[in-house]
């Protein structure tokens, strides 16, 4: 941890911001990945179960799956182009 | 010093110009749509009284997936018109994410902004100008802003939420979904090639047998790609659906 002090108090002033944008960054991303993580993991679970209860009705479970994962995945994938937004 | 040296995003995705104003981007489009419409122009042209066969064979299955699964499961019968533009929709976003994967070409036209945004810009004009042609101008935004069934006092909340999430919201969303997964995939695939790169030719003996695990994920996630480039040319033309059916048949 000193060594990395010492490392970025080495940097000049534009480094440091080019530093700093990129740790905003990695936040944005990881942040912005954990909801939709945990949503896609319950509406691909819900959907399974149902499919298994009800197997006549897969291929209507399945296409409402996908729109449900479409939105939800949304929100991760504004994290990642902000991602690369701040890290350009 | 700390880690390998990853190149700048715009050197992963900005090609060389072909010729100026024109390049490998536009010409993977461009071929795209060239091939989409040599495959159906050639299939149209079979007798229709004999058995199907080859290029006949690949457009009847493509329009029955396109009838199947995402016109009658969204719109239902009276849907049926909107096929051919649903089918060309779907073939042109897949035949433009697929050589993200294929050797040499290795670029998802869909992973630059353009061509997703123009794509939603379409699906928004259309959804919107079926909306007004069956509901009416003033139905049309009164289904939007007051969705029925809903407690009085909550329309404060719901009416400007709902007029941003579908006029403002929808079409950012469609495109912000398909260029960000093909430009997430390619940003995976260039991160492992060049880890693996990095490992077997960087100078380090001890570290060649290490640079198999990256390149058997290379291998992975190319497979993987092979079904995201599908799913999203799936999850784009569905949603399009989606929207128009929502505009034909509003909720009571």
């Amino acid at each position: 941890m000193e060594a990395f002090a010492h490392f970025v108090a080495e940097l000049s002033a534009g480094e440091q911001k080019a530093a700093q944008a990129a740790i905003g960054a990695g936040f944005a991303y990881g942040l912005a990945a954990i909801g939709p993580g945990i949503g896609i993991g319950y509406v691909v679970g819900k959907a399974i179960e149902a499919m298994a209860r009800q197997p006549e009705a897969a291929g209507m479970v399945r296409t409402t799956m996908f729109l449900g994962i479409a939105f939800t995945e949304a929100l991760a994938l504004i994290g990642f182009v902000v991602f690369i937004l701040l890290g350009l | 010093m700390l880690g390998l040296e990853f190149p700048p995003i715009n050197e992963v995705i900005r090609w060389q110009e072909v010729f100026p104003t024109f390049n490998k981007i536009g010409l993977i489009a461009v071929a795209a749509a060239v091939i989409a419409s040599l495959v159906f122009i050639l299939a149209s042209r079979y007798d229709s009284t004999r058995a199907p066969k080859g290029v006949r064979n690949l457009a009847e299955i493509i329009i029955d997936f396109i009838e199947d699964n995402i016109v009658m499961q969204t719109m239902g019968r009276d849907g049926m018109g909107w096929t051919p533009f649903l089918t060309s929709l779907f073939v042109f976003i897949y035949l433009c994410n697929v050589p993200g994967i294929i050797p040499i070409i290795q670029m998802p036209a869909t992973a630059r902004m353009a061509i997703p945004l123009f794509l939603a810009l379409v699906a928004w004009v259309i959804y919107n100008a079926v909306g007004i042609k069956h509901q009416g101008l003033f139905h049309y935004f009164k289904g939007i802003m007051f969705p029925p069934g809903v407690p009085k006092p909550i329309y404060l909340l719901l009416t400007p939420i709902e007029l941003v999430s579908t006029i403002v919201v929808r079409p950012f969303s469609l495109a912000i979904r398909l260029f960000a997964n093909m430009l997430a995939g390619h940003m995976l695939l260039v991160t492992f090639a060049l880890l693996t790169k990095e490992l077997v030719q960087g100078g380090n003996a001890a570290l060649i047998p290490v640079g198999i695990l990256p390149f058997f994920m290379l291998v992975f996630l190319t497979a993987f790609e092979v079904l995201v480039a599908f799913l999203q040319a799936y999850i784009f033309t569905i949603l399009t659906a989606v929207y128009i059916g929502g505009a034909m048949h509003p909720e009571h």
